[in-house]
């Protein structure tokens, strides 16, 4: 196959502000009724004027910084004029890199694990326009449409990449790595229905560059320009030409479609925004940003190694997890044992809640708190509980939210490591299986069989190492 | 009690705080001056009699109650129909706007309100403040209280004019161009365009955000001074806005260092000019230093200003498309792309060439060669003229080159429309504020006395302005209504 050159657009909404980007409605406008997160200003109703939310700088400078980017003393907004119904005012408020003006961050470098570079070319900080819900067949057949301008002037920073990709697994390696960074940093919760969306440009030798626009999640990009790509190589096969257009992604049917419009004659007669003056951040104001940052998910991986000594492996699949690895840390305010409690939540933990991840903050809502895998790591270390009874005491607790002592002592599931208890459950078992007894006596293979039976015959409970000894002192003294 | 309506804003709220007269006995006699002249003078879009009886009902209450009114306390003020007003319409001239009523008020109106002023309604323009005639306005045009013949100037020509009729006792216009001073200069009364970032935009729909300022007219200095405290100050709701100090009346001026602007008086009609001289020579007496100077990039202004704000325009007006407010066109039968097209059918002529020349020169291939270039000499001319400030206290001219004309006579020539601009652009593009005063008659014709000062030096224009306003002692009344 031929060189395939793809290049991201990313937008991400700022979803940790209070407020929009220009006045001060909501931030959150998900789970509201239609056009009641509204005001004059962000419904661009004469006369009103935007107000820069300062927060919004902050937020656009951390993630600027965080992908490795020049963040300017000075920014400045532009209008980007064109018509759209969702669009309250008819032009966006947004930046533009022009005429010694950059928006509020430049020419980064973002490093994938194999340490590949992606170029990013801008990014910058402008407005949500509005949702327009319109039944099939689009705005231009029906004679009606309903448009809801709750999510209006929402702050959304825009993330421009150099087309330094060369295939979708790249490309998903680097939105999972963002998503990363941006939870990392506190700016975007990725897992929020349309606080991420992707255009995505694909080009191949000989071809033309095309444009995929409204990829509404991240998931969807890799499909997206899978789709594309055997797009082109047919066309490049059957010596057609690749033209130069921009194609929509319809995610129920999985193909991209040739836009109507023609989007690439747009002029959109960029200014600069009178009513916003220019910004002076001042020469410390990203240094001194980046000394109070949240750590990055690179820096954190780094600390879990080295500081709380667990393995790259085990750290990875914490870091990945955000809320996993701020849960970990929680449970280590309350005790301290960091290899025995990551490996619990890698383990035990994760397979439980893996089955309702899918949610945006499973953690939140969960009945087990640091305090209780604390406990829990406490009465294995201590002797007290088995493995195996740990992940069943688990089990109880994420259905009662009870302690687990509480759990342990309601079931009687403590460790049995009292003699006469465990000689007797060990008579059973030689009671019963008699062939494997005589085996045991030459085959140490035979021996772990024979303790198996007396950790069933205990529900588990039976500790292992006297389970042990009781068994070898057995079946080399019988008669004792 | 038959001509309350002649008050001046000091003698108002004066009179109703001494208990000469009730806040209502004071709007009822505005409102039966309204019925008398409106007819003939067509200031008013929308006149809110019932808002402002009750609104004097409520200032007579605190005073019987001895509870603070506020320093405007019953004086009635005109709103130009471009400042939003909520629960009164807000049009701007326009058919666009016909049905639009804002659901909120200015922060001009606001403090106004605060201070007890009473909001009398809402005054003619010209369509969203572009013009200098109310020729445009999509209503009708407002006549010249001097000589009904005439025009009052624009585009705030229905704050000018209700004004110098006693209409209201004092009104708010806005100035991109000169939209102040051009109808305070036409009709004889007293118009500030204030430093750019002094008042609060927040709620002036906006023609071209980077130069306009909202700004009073009234009948005598003392008026405007009271006017501009209320309406000034730091505005968490106009970026653009800055703080600055409180303006007051002295009686004394110091000895000003006065330039005239040669250029402003030469291209003027020669009537014009013999009134601003012998304005200048009062400058003289009272031991101002009064020099002749020059303004090397006065050519530009013109040209430059017309751009920009045409560019600021196109954008500015590009929200009006009847989804959210506007007027009463039905969607069934249209699409989006051609329901769009018929709506903005609904803009005058004269907007419609300023969305056209406004869009051309921000268009990619055009922008460095007009609307950049424009932005450049706008700041050449801005420091040419700080510059000159740093010698000159005061720039004085003209306000209008000509005087007063008839209906009709240069809304055929958009170039010649424009011309008539040239002597007040200049402050809109350099920020400055700038006053009109009146200075003189020619033919039963006002004429308006230019002053310019340095950003935030309003002080030196109201204390020149006091000093020139009690030594010419000029004609207030006019007789024509």
């Amino acid at each position: 196959m031929s060189l395939i050159m793809i290049g991201l657009e990313i937008h991400a909404q700022i979803t940790a502000l209070n407020s929009k980007l220009f006045c001060s409605c909501r931030g959150n406008y998900r789970d509201l009724g239609p056009n009641t997160n509204i005001c004059e200003i962000c419904c661009g109703l004469p006369g009103s004027l935007p107000v820069i939310n300062q927060r919004a700088i902050e937020y656009s400078t951390m993630t600027s910084l965080a992908l490795g980017c020049k963040v300017p003393d000075k920014i400045m907004f532009y209008r980007k004029n064109y018509f759209y119904p969702d669009l309250p005012k008819n032009f966006q408020i947004t930046q533009y890199n022009v005429y010694g003006f950059s928006s509020i961050g430049v020419d980064g470098i973002y490093e994938l694990d194999d340490a590949k570079q992606i170029r990013i070319s801008r990014i910058q900080l402008e407005e949500d326009p509005g949702r327009i819900a319109y039944s099939e067949g689009g705005m231009n057949v029906r004679n009606s449409a309903l448009i809801d301008y709750n999510r209006a002037g929402v702050a959304l920073i825009e993330i421009v990449t150099e087309p330094d990709f060369t295939g979708p697994k790249e490309v998903r390696q680097f939105l999972n790595k963002l998503s990363l960074t941006l939870e990392h940093i506190g700016v975007c919760d990725t897992l929020l229905e349309g606080s991420v969306r992707c255009d995505v440009n694909v080009s191949m030798e000989g071809g033309n560059k095309v444009e995929i626009k409204n990829i509404n999640s991240f998931r969807e990009v890799e499909k997206a320009i899978n789709y594309e790509i055997t797009r082109q190589s047919s066309l490049y096969s059957r010596n057609l030409k690749i033209e130069h257009e921009t194609r929509h992604w319809d995610d129920r049917k999985k193909i991209t479609f040739k836009s109507r419009s023609k989007e690439e004659e747009h002029d959109y007669r960029y200014f600069p925004e009178p009513d916003i003056p220019i910004i002076v951040l001042g020469n410390d104001f990203a240094s001194n940003l980046k000394k109070r940052m949240p750590e990055l998910p690179n820096q954190r991986f780094e600390r879990f190694v080295s500081k709380y000594k667990l393995s790259e492996h085990t750290s990875n699949i914490l870091i990945n997890d955000k809320k996993l690895a701020d849960f970990f840390e929680s449970t280590l305010k309350v005790y301290f044992s960091p290899t025995e409690i990551a490996n619990f939540l890698v383990t035990d933990f994760k397979s439980l809640i893996e089955d309702d991840s899918e949610s945006t903050d499973y953690l939140k809502n969960l009945k087990v708190k640091p305090e209780h895998i604390a406990e829990l790591v406490k009465l294995i270390e201590g002797n007290k509980i088995s493995r195996i009874t740990a992940k069943d005491i688990l089990v109880k607790i994420f259905e009662s939210g009870m302690l687990p002592s509480e759990v342990m002592n309601n079931t009687n599931s403590y460790k049995i490591s009292d003699e006469k208890t465990l000689m007797d459950a060990v008579q059973s078992v030689f009671d019963k299986e008699k062939s494997a007894v005589e085996d045991a006596k030459t085959n140490s293979e035979a021996i772990n069989f024979l303790l198996g039976k007396v950790m069933k015959f205990t529900n588990g409970r039976a500790d292992p190492k006297i389970a042990m000894r009781i068994i070898n002192n057995k079946l080399h003294n019988p008669d004792k | 009690m038959s001509n309350l309506h002649d008050l001046l804003a000091s003698e108002v709220v004066g009179g109703i705080n001494e208990g000469l007269f009730t806040a209502e006995e004071y709007v009822s006699s505005i409102l039966k001056r309204i019925e008398d002249v409106e007819s003939k003078l067509h200031s008013f879009i929308t006149l809110d009699s019932e808002g402002a009886l009750s609104a004097a009902k409520i200032i007579d209450r605190k005073i019987r109650e001895k509870e603070d009114t506020g320093e405007l306390a019953g004086v009635t003020v005109g709103i130009k129909d471009n400042i939003s007003t909520k629960n009164i319409r807000t049009t701007c001239a326009s058919k666009i706007l016909e049905d639009y009523v804002p659901s909120y008020d200015a922060t001009v109106i606001k403090h106004l309100k605060k201070n007890g002023a009473i909001i009398l309604g809402k005054l003619n323009l010209d369509e969203f403040g572009m013009g200098s005639t109310t020729e445009y306005s999509r209503y009708q045009p407002t006549r010249n209280p001097w000589n009904l013949d005439y025009v009052p100037g624009g585009s705030s020509g229905g704050s000018g004019a209700a004004v110098a009729a006693r209409e209201c006792t004092v009104s708010l216009g806005s100035d991109t161009g000169g939209s102040i001073r051009c109808p305070a200069s036409f009709c004889s009364v007293v118009g500030l365009k204030p430093t750019y970032g002094r008042v609060s935009r927040y709620g002036l729909i906006s023609y071209a955000n980077s130069l306009e300022q909202i700004g009073p007219i009234c009948r005598s200095v003392r008026d405007l001074v009271m006017m501009v405290n209320i309406i000034s100050g730091k505005d968490e709701r106009d970026n653009t806005s800055i703080p600055s100090s409180p303006i007051s009346l002295k009686n004394k001026l110091g000895k000003l260092n006065v330039a005239i602007i040669k250029e402003l008086i030469t291209g003027s009609d020669r009537e014009v000019t013999r009134t601003i001289y012998s304005a200048s020579e009062k400058f003289k007496e009272i031991g101002c230093t009064c020099d002749e100077i020059s303004i090397k990039n006065l050519h530009y202004a013109l040209p430059s200003y017309y751009t920009l704000a045409s560019a600021e325009a196109s954008s500015n007006l590009a929200r009006y498309d009847n989804i959210r407010y506007g007027f009463d066109l039905p969607v069934e039968d249209y699409k989006w792309d051609t329901y769009f097209s018929k709506v903005r059918e609904n803009f005058g002529e004269e907007v419609k060439r300023r969305i056209l020349i406004g869009s051309y020169v921000l268009s990619s291939g055009y922008y460095s060669k007009y609307y950049l270039k424009a932005r450049r000499l706008r700041s050449l001319l801005r420091l040419e003229l700080l510059t000159l400030f740093k010698k000159y206290d005061l720039l004085i001219g003209p306000t209008m080159p000509i005087l007063p004309f008839k209906f009709g006579e240069k809304i055929d020539d958009p170039i010649k429309m424009y011309l008539v601009d040239i002597n007040t652009v200049i402050a809109n593009l350099a920020g400055i504020p700038a006053i009109s005063l009146p200075v003189g008659f020619s033919n039963g014709l006002p004429i308006g006395l230019q002053i310019m000062a340095a950003p935030f030096e309003e002080q030196k224009l109201i204390d020149a302005s006091y000093d020139l306003e009690n030594s010419i002692n000029i004609q207030r009344k006019t007789n024509a209504i």
